[in-house]
């Protein structure tokens, strides 16, 4: 099987070419620190876009030839390659089918990047009202009944946008919701940042372009094993993708990395070759692992357990989510523990679960390190659950447009002062990167204490003009109500 | 004909040992596995270029790792071995008359067949009739074990190869709950000469001495080891390894011996100035903290 723009690399590598070009490093000589750090070989093929090598603002060539393959792989009518992260695919789906003053239907649980889109073109969010597991204090999917109420309240809404899989491993029912909203004229874009084996893998949630959706946003640099910043955006058949190349190309950047583009090309390859034994590997080692940690006793890491029908419509089993509270640790601590104590990486904490990524890069050994660490941090570290904060999630007011909001006047206030105000910014854990509050949002003394808590706890709170959070910026004219 | 087999102690020092013949060479699920022949070492294994023992200098190893807490702990009878699947750890076991089980657990199966073929003196400890084999991951099989053994010796040898999982904190802390309360655990400590060693030989005590009450280690003069000195750790809940040696009894035994004296075994424990220094640094840190 090809893979184009590789073997343009390797081509314009045998040929010498003496460089005249930007980067300025020069094949690396100018940097010889950069070179020891990276290695001779990368550095060689950071290379400016060049007849030979096609360009990813205009592609025409191999980058041309390497996105229809990467279509056919992921079942695409097109795919884009994209260098700014599955945060600029996001944005790029939102900008296409979004102007200002249009409502988008979303469940609140989205990755910043929505939101962000959200301030930069105008649109209003509509939010589905979400399920959620009280005992796990996690949002689940959307159920189809809510999906269609806001579709009905909101006839002249643009879009509806889903989660598939939420960062836990959570699924929609995809199916219904495309179907549902193509009846009422409304495109459907997935992000799909965490769901690159739904395409290759077998038994796993569907897929967004399986699922007749309009666009994905899907992280090849997560399960697809790509480098990190590299991403696709795929377009199903009723999109205008020339349309949508023209919306990329506002924020894009005119230096595409060929380190980037060419771990897309491999790692598609890779993923079409032999990703279905890589991700039933996953899927058994992610089982494995539940089995094990499950058995330890305290911590419960969830599957297809969860599985309802409705708000759980389907689960990733290569997701390893594990809830620590009935040990007395909240996630964010054991997710410090992990990594100062043991060693151990893992992906995120939140208040009461942790999550675990397995990937084809994880052997077995690993896995048993993981769920020898936990069982050790049980021992040492337990403590009373009892004291635990109960973490419900907390549904949020919007009163402003993210766009009004963010560009308003603004007064810094001392948190614990800002109750009944208009948010005039984003508060965030990072990982996972969901808002707990967002620009034009009212701000609630639930929503205070949450925040204090998950900075207490260890969170690495994200958003703020303030760095440390004990000042938010909030609306100065509270009567700039939108309605 | 020359061929040498070299390898490498840090990537600008190695060390080569003229191979006679190669018998045995294969990529395990786990690990490159290879045998040679050699004049001076005699037959000598190694994995992923790394050597793991060989003929002429293993009792060395052996004796080190089973005697020092046999000759301190008065009354082992449950004894299980992480790695080891060579079976001369087991060997050494069983000349003590007193001990009851010997668990091995060893997650290559290839590996303990190599040695079966290629190092009878090795494996015929594995035949003793209180070993039993666990062809599994040592921490997965030390998960569902508490307060078990009397003895825990962790004969794994690489803490960056396949086996990295046995030199963690979560290792140190499962082999602590898998001990009873007067429970010993040995385990190869490394060396610490080399810069590039240094800093895992110090990890190592620092996890080993926050788990256990008692942390000694002690050195010997291996010379297939990297730079030809070694360090072995003897951490323990109730037993201190000089204060509780029991000499008489240890020589009483008559187990037959080329390395171990219950003298040197006093000497062990008195280590170099700089090793003194690096572990008590940990100590402090210990401490601190």
């Amino acid at each position: 099987m090809r893979a184009p723009v590789y073997e343009a690399l390797e081509k314009l590598k045998k040929r010498r070419v003496v460089p005249f070009d930007v980067p300025g490093h020069k094949r690396g000589r100018g940097n010889p620190e950069l070179v020891e750090l990276l290695g001779e070989k990368c550095v060689s093929l950071d290379v400016n876009s060049m007849k030979p090598l096609d360009n990813l603002c205009h592609p025409v060539s191999v980058i041309k030839e390497a996105e229809e393959l990467a279509a056919e792989a992921f079942r695409a009518d097109h795919a884009f390659f994209m260098v700014g992260g599955t945060t600029s695919s996001v944005q790029s789906m939102v900008l296409s089918v979004c102007r200002a003053g249009d409502k988008i239907i979303l469940p609140r649980n989205v990755h910043k990047s929505v939101i962000n889109a959200l301030v930069l073109c105008g649109a209003v969010p509509v939010y589905v009202n979400p399920e959620v597991d009280k005992r796990l204090g996690i949002s689940l999917g959307m159920e189809i009944s809510e999906v269609e109420r806001a579709i009905l309240d909101n006839p002249g809404a643009v879009a509806v946008l889903v989660n598939n899989p939420t960062y836990y491993g959570i699924c929609s029912d995809l199916r219904s919701i495309v179907k549902l909203a193509h009846e009422h004229e409304m495109l459907v874009l997935v992000d799909e940042a965490h769901g690159t084996h739904l395409y290759f893998g077998e038994n796993l949630p569907v897929c967004a372009m399986d699922a007749g959706a309009d666009m994905a946003s899907v992280s090849m640099h997560k399960s697809g094993g790509s480098l990190t910043q590299s991403s696709l955006l795929l377009t199903g058949k009723n999109v205008n993708w020339e349309y949508v190349s023209q919306i990329i190309n506002l924020t894009q950047t005119t230096s595409a990395s060929y380190l980037l583009m060419s771990s897309l090309d491999i790692s598609r390859r890779n993923l079409a070759l032999r990703g279905k034994e890589s991700f039933a590997k996953v899927a058994r080692m992610a089982e494995y692992a539940r089995e094990e940690i499950n058995a330890i006793g305290g911590y419960y890491a969830y599957g297809k357990d969860l599985v309802n029908g409705g708000s759980v419509y389907d689960f990733d089993v290569t997701k390893l989510s594990v809830y620590t509270r009935d040990i007395g640790l909240a996630g964010i601590e054991v997710y410090d523990l992990l990594r100062d104590e043991y060693d151990i990486q893992i992906e995120l904490g939140d208040i009461a679960n942790i999550l675990a990524y397995i990937s084809i890069g994880d052997r077995i050994q690993d896995i048993e390190r993981l769920v020898g660490a936990l069982s050790d941090v049980k021992r040492l570290y337990s403590k009373d659950p009892a004291k635990m904060l109960n973490t419900e999630y907390i549904n949020p007011t919007v009163l402003v447009s993210p766009q009004t909001a963010f560009y308003a006047e603004k007064n810094c206030m001392p948190i614990r002062e800002t109750a009944g105000k208009i948010c005039g910014e984003f508060v965030m854990c990072y990982p996972p990167g969901i808002p707990i509050l967002a620009p034009g949002e009212m701000i609630t003394p639930e929503i205070i204490e949450y925040i204090i808590y998950a900075k207490e706890k260890g969170c690495s709170m994200q958003g703020t003009e303030d760095p440390k959070v004990e000042y938010l910026n909030v609306l100065v004219d509270e009567r700039q109500v939108w309605k | 004909m020359e061929l040498w087999f070299s390898d490498y102690q840090t990537d600008k020092v190695k060390l080569s040992v003229k191979v006679e013949k190669q018998l045995f060479g294969e990529q395990t699920e786990f690990q490159r596995i290879d045998v040679f022949d050699s004049k001076e070492f005699g037959r000598f294994l190694s994995s992923d270029g790394s050597i793991v023992f060989s003929e002429k200098d293993e009792f060395i190893y052996d004796e080190m790792i089973v005697h020092v807490p046999m000759a301190v702990h008065p009354h082992v009878r449950k004894v299980l071995v992480i790695g080891g699947g060579d079976g001369g750890v087991a060997r050494e076991l069983s000349y003590y008359a007193e001990i009851e089980q010997i668990d091995v657990v060893e997650p290559d199966r290839i590996f303990v067949d190599v040695c079966r073929e290629f190092f009878p003196d090795n494996a015929c400890g594995l035949e003793d009739e209180r070993v039993r084999i666990y062809y599994e991951d040592g921490l997965r099989f030390l998960r569902t074990k508490h307060g078990e053994y009397d003895l825990i010796i962790n004969d794994a040898i690489d803490p960056l190869g396949h086996t990295a999982g046995l030199f963690t904190k979560e290792f140190y802390g499962n082999c602590y709950r898998a001990l009873n309360d007067e429970g010993i655990m040995v385990y190869q400590h490394g060396s610490p000469f080399y810069d590039e060693d240094e800093e895992s030989c110090r990890v190592m005590h620092r996890k080993a001495s926050h788990s256990f009450p008692i942390s000694r280690v002690y050195q010997a003069h291996i010379p297939t080891c990297s730079s030809g000195y070694w360090l072995f750790g003897f951490a323990s809940k109730k037993y201190h390894p000089l204060t509780d040696l029991d000499a008489a009894r240890w020589k009483a035994r008559g187990i037959k011996t080329w390395y171990y004296t219950t003298n040197l075994h006093k000497g062990a424990f008195m280590l170099p100035k700089y090793v003194e220094d690096m572990l008590e640094e940990e100590e402090d840190r210990k401490v601190k903290e």
